[in-house]
């Protein structure tokens, strides 16, 4: 009996670090074709607009709709105690820190992350990618490395946008609404955040956007037996990316806190 | 590269998938501008072997040359030259859905850095043009037949005018017209151009029409090579059984049909085969 679950918490082992294992190879073979692949510059611009432009709508009402709700939930409890002035530097800084990059993160996992492994795998599935391979060009450099870019360049942006959008509602909420002096909400807010603040955001809002393209060209790249495989990647893509987003949020959270304390006085 | 009159040597080529050894030592020498046809039943690893060549596939063991030079542990960077020499025809076409027929035919020229729209469009319409498609230009690959996107791939194969093509199954699952149209092709491009050509199917009439040597796999190995006379003239009961298309059902009733008759086995049907 004991040995049956030892067995199987090996094997399930094995599977997860094989798993790590591809990814790390992807990792490599995307950083290198970085440097010596070669470079398509009309497909990142067209995976920039994809994945940047075409995320906006979402990224603009997650980020609006988070900043508003968590101001008034913010508002409703603090004006009890007549800390209004308080709701613009807790939104501000949980929108910065956490909200923006993780549901930044969220969003763009389930929006471009299945659409990259559902057009990998349907790609691998119908031999589109071996007839790439048979005509001499890498898969790496001509699906990976675009959507990469596109990706890299796009997601510190997005974050930034649904954070503003967020902080924004935000004001609109707690001054507009509840009518908290606008000179109250915008000191505090200012001696609250810090640069600090705002780089844990983009510096998480890149490394989500590395493990969603990675995650989601991995499982199209692996896709098989035909559209049943691609549905079940493109599924994989998104709830993989999703957890990755969540679990790597906590410690990139505990890591980046010791570069960038909260409440640092980096201004 | 090489001076040899072999343009493809493989040797003791083995393949394992999974618990399934597929390939068991495949031994072969494709000539230079020679037609040599890939017989075997579904699930032989003719298509495995196929990708093999172009490394699609890394062997378990064994050595693959092409043009003098093994292919065998190159990396895929490393392989893109080589592969440069060989156009592939895949078995359902493999046509990129999210580009035209002519971006798909114009893609291995656009890759190769040519990016001037008028001649990508002109030497797409050329080759477009040997396989009888150059009205489809702009259509979308799902908006055209089954047999006309195996065209349009081949004439992506065919336009940066490669040594060698390797042709998977190109007649399987087209009516006997287009599939015939499909296999002058072939023997057109090589007998015109000179291209080296290795066809793996199990369409007979299409090997008796195209194949200057025939290979047939079985069991993972190279069971027979010769001529399309001889394996024509073969009285192996294995290649027999394989051409006459005799399955296990089939052989059964004639046995029971023997035994009461008295007779002997059935005497095979000659066959007009005229390439």
């Amino acid at each position: 009996m004991v040995q049956v679950v030892f067995q199987g918490l090996g094997r399930i082992a094995i599977h997860f670090f094989g798993y790590l294992g591809q990814l790390a190879d992807l990792f490599r073979e995307t950083a290198a074709a970085f440097f010596i692949g070669v470079k398509r510059p009309a497909l990142i611009g067209r995976q920039v607009v994809s994945i940047g432009f075409g995320s906006q709508l979402v990224v603009v009402v997650t980020g609006a709709f988070t900043g508003a709700v968590f101001a008034a939930q913010t508002y409703f409890k603090f004006s009890e105690y007549g800390l209004e002035s308080g709701v613009g530097p807790v939104v501000s800084i949980a929108m910065c820190r956490e909200l923006g990059p993780v549901l930044t993160g969220l969003m763009v996992a389930g929006r471009v992350g299945a659409a990259m492994a559902a057009e990998i795998g349907t790609m691998k599935v119908t031999e589109q990618i071996d007839a790439l391979r048979a005509m001499g060009v890498h898969p790496t450099d001509y699906l990976v490395l675009p959507r990469a870019a596109g990706m890299f360049f796009s997601m510190p942006l997005l974050v930034a946008e649904a954070t503003g959008f967020g902080i924004a509602a935000s004001y609109l909420v707690t001054v507009v609404g509840f009518r908290v002096p606008y000179s109250w909400y915008d000191v505090q807010i200012r001696a609250f955040t810090s640069l600090g603040d705002i780089s844990i955001g983009m510096i998480k809002g890149f490394v989500f956007g590395v493990l969603i393209v990675l995650i989601s060209c991995h499982q199209g790249l692996t896709a098989k037996n035909g559209a049943v495989g691609v549905g079940r990647s493109t599924t994989s893509a998104v709830v993989i990316s999703s957890l990755a987003i969540l679990i790597s949020n906590f410690f990139l959270s505990v890591l980046l806190n010791y570069f960038f304390p909260l409440g640092g006085s980096t201004n | 590269m090489s001076d040899s009159v072999h343009f493809i040597e493989v040797s003791d080529l083995k393949k394992s998938l999974g618990t399934q050894q597929v390939l068991r030592g495949v031994d072969l020498k494709i000539r230079r501008g020679e037609s040599l046809v890939v017989l075997g039943q579904s699930g032989e690893g003719k298509s495995v072997f196929l990708k093999h060549l172009i490394g699609l596939i890394t062997p378990d063991s064994g050595s693959i040359r092409i043009d003098g030079e093994e292919i065998v542990g190159k990396s895929e960077r490393e392989l893109a030259l080589v592969r440069r020499k060989i156009g592939v025809l895949f078995q359902d076409g493999a046509l990129f859905d999210s580009m035209t027929v002519a971006e798909n035919v114009a893609f291995p020229l656009r890759e190769r850095g040519i990016r001037k729209i008028p001649e990508l469009l002109e030497k797409a319409t050329e080759a477009l043009k040997v396989v009888g498609l150059e009205a489809h230009l702009a259509k979308m690959p799902i908006n055209i037949s089954g047999g006309m996107r195996k065209r349009v791939a081949l004439a992506r194969a065919i336009i940066t005018q490669p040594e060698c093509i390797l042709y998977d199954e190109p007649t399987a699952g087209l009516d006997p017209i287009v599939a015939d149209s499909i296999d002058h092709l072939i023997r057109r491009l090589q007998r015109e151009f000179h291209v080296t050509s290795i066809t793996v199917t199990h369409d007979m009439k299409s090997m008796f029409h195209i194949a200057d040597r025939v290979a047939y796999l079985r069991e993972g190995r190279i069971y027979f090579l010769g001529t399309p006379e001889e394996i024509r003239a073969s009285q192996d009961p294995a290649i027999r059984r394989f051409i006459e298309g005799k399955s296990d059902e089939t052989l059964k009733e004639e046995a029971a049909q023997s035994s009461k008759t008295g007779a002997g086995t059935v005497p095979l049907a000659p066959r007009d085969e005229s390439a």
